[in-house]
């Protein structure tokens, strides 16, 4: 049990502010100009919820968020799974355990423009190994910044080369942890594999798994430099997601206040969609 | 059910072993169908390693094992037909207690109707049927481990059911309820079960036969009386019993023990001669008398019925268990050893011929 | 070997393949990379890092990275080991709140904050420095190494805490050197996350610095778009920067496959 005690204040003080300080005064100049129009020097006029009104029915939004869940809901689909299959063949213990997870957290930990500008080079045409082996070798014709499909697949398969290994760590995590009785349970009791897997393996990755999708649909939903650096959001606007569409329009055409609702919505959005996910797959154990 | 016999039996981790990497050393055993047995020895003296080498969760360095005349040496633990309890409760999360208890069948493709009509029988047996349709997560430690005992207890078909150490997070007021359940379940189902454990209450409780293991050897086979009465070995006499056995330096001569340059009778004539050479008595078996060993009184400390007075003689301290006891340190006192439960151990191992 | 371990090994192959492409590359001479595609570096040359390390605002834009990761860190940590201890000792009013307050904020998109912290920082006049990236980026790393230190700091006994006090430790003196050494752990993985994601952060970082402070990985992109392809200056310094990252992943790398399973959700 913990004590009663209202002291314990002063130790989240410091976070307390710093966040504040971070999340409050940026969230309160995004509200304030969300709901005003601007001719510069600084004068304002009231709006009123007119941006929200305006973002939610431009089609550009529209085309934009629907992109977005589309990439998100590949990147799930695609990355859970296969993190998961990855996790459990490898080996439990051993020399490898550590060399495998330190290989497979390396591209994690390189700085996400450059993770773009890699995969851009990759790609080329002719110079990249990635463009080489697909024009010269398999004679596709693949270009990423002529063919939207081509784009698309390679901001994909991108995401997949930087991002499974987190799912593939925390699902290991998940997975060592659960002690052999288990598994000699399940063989005396005559499980098949797919029932090892079904009822000790998955169960028990659950709270990690649960942290993994939600890590996973956060960051995913909220990728700006990665494909930003790759396609710039093109051919067209064809892999313009969110982040990349609400950066053009606060930075590049200084549209403050569409901008300002912009990021409101999209935040709601991440937030909503996030505590959907939590609440389905915690639902279980609250019975 | 089947009787079980393990034929030169020696496992090692190592996969090219030297003599010291055996954890098991030359095990040769057969069970009875149907007898309740236990393995008893300290934390790392092979037990573990056996249990799971009978159920296959691990393949002998050598040796044979038969199920009746079955060799299933190599077979798998799901072929063998054998469940297991393991030392905390494994079940499965998710499932309702019903589906626990009923996964067994259920993987060995057993028709429904005859499904749940074991899961209500076992679970009848267990005092489970309020809780079948709970989830297994929710239940208390005890419950989760009858569950487990459940799952193995389902099959009509296994040919023995082993239990790994299954109080070990029980608390111990409930222990005492699950191991007499365990023993009824016994008497009610008459499957071969083997008990591993390091507890000597748990072990001498439960099983008929006990099987005292020691350093990867078995030292004794016997009911438990025969291992309270006439240990095979030092071992067995000091492990069981609280407290253990006096195990006394002596010399012989003449086929007579001295002890501190005192004659002991013992309980019959000697036999080979040499190595090391000790008196083994229970303390049960001293008693306070008119005439006898000299020793001087170190401690007397009460333990609720009895009284154990340990005393001097010489250097060597001896223990007994007496009815009641007022002595002052170091007061002057005579031990008698009862003749026929006075027995002499060369090396470690009996050399006394037993009394007819 | 079994047939299973290929999966991992196929895996891993492809992880290594782009970064093999890349430190190849940094290798080779510009022509040679222009002239088609070739696996390994045909002329072998130091140019590109010679080209790094002679010239201050490519090296610079390293120790910028470097100074900013390292006071997020170490701001990050200091300040959430004292709040994660709240959480997981205390109950106080509106502890649930703020605890998922702070996790809310981790899941903000950056580009939400680009630039009202451009705005933010620059009105308090911190704008181009080291400070305001490392605070910045405080944003998503407080709240993730509270969390990840509050799932640690549960896995030590309340015995613990209670032993010292009666010992007669002053709460710093048991704080800092009994309790701090129990969970050394969990600090290093917090600390690991913390790096991780302040090393890989570039929206914030370049935002919130121009010169003084700009970040390596910045540097880079904008060399590749003023002065054309330099791809092989480009591959050494993304060779660069993946340094880094590699060696503090090796120090943690018995802790990382727990660290996220020791949180909560």
């Amino acid at each position: 049990m913990k004590t009663e005690n209202q002291k314990a204040w002063f130790f989240v003080l410091p976070v307390l502010l710093l966040v504040a300080f971070n999340a409050l005064i940026p969230i309160m100049t995004v509200v304030n100009y969300s709901v005003q129009e601007t001719f510069g020097n600084n004068v304002f006029f009231w709006q009123g919820l007119d941006w929200f009104e305006q973002i939610l029915r431009s089609d550009r939004f529209q085309a934009a968020l629907g992109r977005q869940f589309l990439f998100t809901f590949l990147i799930l689909i695609i990355e859970v799974p296969l993190g998961i299959i990855i996790a459990l063949s490898m080996p439990k213990k051993g020399f490898w355990v550590p060399v495998c997870l330190v290989l497979m957290a390396l591209p994690m930990l390189i700085p996400w423009n450059v993770v773009g500008a890699m995969w851009n080079i990759f790609a080329l045409p002719k110079v990249g190994m990635l463009g080489y082996f697909m024009n010269d070798v398999l004679g596709v014709n693949y270009d990423m910044t002529q063919d939207p499909l081509a784009a698309w697949i390679t901001i994909i398969v991108m995401d997949v080369w930087h991002w499974t290994s987190l799912v593939v760590l925390l699902s290991y995590a998940g997975l060592v942890s659960i002690p052999d009785a288990y598994y000699q349970a399940a063989k005396i009791d005559g499980a098949s594999p797919w029932k090892v897997f079904r009822y000790i393996q998955l169960p028990k990755m659950k709270t990690v798994l649960t942290i993994a999708i939600l890590l996973r649909f956060m960051d995913s939903f909220n990728i700006y430099t990665e494909p930003f650096v790759l396609t710039g959001g093109g051919p067209g606007n064809s892999t313009t997601l969110l982040s990349i569409d609400l950066v053009k329009i606060a930075l590049g055409q200084f549209d403050l206040g569409p901008a300002a609702a912009m990021s409101l919505i999209y935040f709601a959005i991440t937030l909503l969609v996030s505590w959907l996910f939590y609440t389905l797959m915690t639902k279980d154990d609250a019975q | 059910m089947a009787k079980i016999t393990l034929k030169n039996l020696r496992h090692a981790y190592a996969p090219n072993p030297t003599p010291e990497d055996y954890v098991l050393k030359e095990i040769d055993l057969s069970w009875q169908d149907g007898g309740a047995y236990a393995l008893l020895g300290p934390s790392g003296c092979g037990k573990s390693t056996l249990l799971n080498i009978i159920s296959g969760l691990l393949t002998p360095s050598d040796g044979r094992i038969l199920f009746d005349d079955r060799d299933v040496t190599d077979l798998p633990p799901d072929q063998r037909n054998i469940a297991q309890v393991f030392q905390f409760p494994v079940i499965y999360d998710t499932m309702t207690v019903r589906d626990n208890l009923a996964f067994p069948l259920r993987n060995r493709n057993v028709n429904e109707t005859k499904i749940a009509e074991r899961v209500a029988e076992i679970a009848e047996m267990l005092d489970v049927t309020e809780m079948l349709d709970i989830r297994a997560s929710h239940l208390s430690p005890d419950n989760k481990q009858k569950i487990s005992m459940g799952r193995g207890l389902v099959r009509d078909d296994v040919n023995v059911v082993m239990f790994d150490e299954p109080l070990t997070v029980i608390d111990p007021h409930l222990k005492w309820k699950l191991r007499s359940k365990l023993k009824e379940l016994h008497q009610r189902v008459r499957a071969t079960m083997i008990y591993v454990t390091h507890d000597q209450t748990e072990a001498l409780t439960f099983a008929d036969q006990v099987v005292v293991m020691q350093a990867g050897e078995i030292v004794q086979i016997g009911s438990p009386v025969d291992l309270f009465e006439r240990p095979q070995h030092t071992f067995v006499g000091h492990f069981i019993g609280s407290p253990g056995m006096n195990i006394l330096p002596a010399t012989v001569e003449n086929g007579r023990a001295i002890f501190e340059g005192q004659p002991v009778t013992l309980e019959g004539a000697v036999k080979g001669d040499g190595g090391r050479t000790e008196i083994g008595i229970r303390p049960e078996f001293v008693s306070l008398a008119d005439d006898g060993v000299e020793a001087r009184v170190r401690k007397v400390s009460d333990v609720g019925r009895h009284a154990i007075v340990e005393s001097m003689v010489g250097d060597t301290p001896v223990k007994a268990m007496v009815e009641e006891a007022h002595l002052e340190q170091g007061a002057l006192v005579h031990l008698a050893f009862k003749p026929d439960q006075t027995r002499l151990y060369r090396d470690g191992w009996i050399s006394t011929e037993a009394t007819p | 070997m079994r047939k299973r371990s290929l999966i991992p090994i196929l895996y891993i192959l492809f992880l290594m393949l782009p970064i093999y492409w890349l430190v190849s590359m940094s290798f080779k001479t510009t022509n040679e990379i222009l002239a088609g595609f070739s696996l390994f570096p045909q002329t072998f040359t130091l140019d590109s890092y010679v080209a790094i390390f002679t010239d201050p605002t490519w090296y610079w834009g390293y120790i910028n990275s470097i100074i900013y990761v390292t006071l997020n860190t170490v701001i990050s940590i200091a300040v959430a080991l004292p709040a994660a201890y709240a959480f997981s000792r205390y109950s106080f009013l509106g502890d649930k709140q703020l605890f998922f307050w702070l996790l809310t904020n981790r899941m903000a998109p950056a580009a939400v904050f680009a630039l009202p912290f451009f705005q933010l920082y620059s009105s308090v006049g911190l704008f181009d420095t080291h400070i305001a990236v490392a605070l910045a980026h405080c944003l998503f790393n407080i709240p993730l190494a509270v969390w990840i230190l509050e799932g640690f700091m549960r896995g030590v006994p309340k015995e613990l805490d209670e032993t010292a006090y009666v010992d007669g430790y002053s709460f710093w003196r048991f704080f800092t050197t009994i309790f701090i050494p129990n969970i050394k752990a969990g600090v290093g993985v917090a600390a690991f996350f913390c790096f991780m994601f302040s090393w890989v952060e570039m929206l914030l970082a370049k935002t919130l610095t121009a010169v003084e402070a700009k970040p390596i990985a910045a540097t880079m992109t904008r060399t590749a778009s003023s002065a054309g392809y330099e791809l092989g200056l480009l591959a050494a310094a993304g060779t660069l920067t993946i340094i880094p990252g590699a060696i503090v992943i090796y120090f943690v790398r018995n802790y990382i496959a727990k660290g996220f399973a020791l949180g909560r959700v």
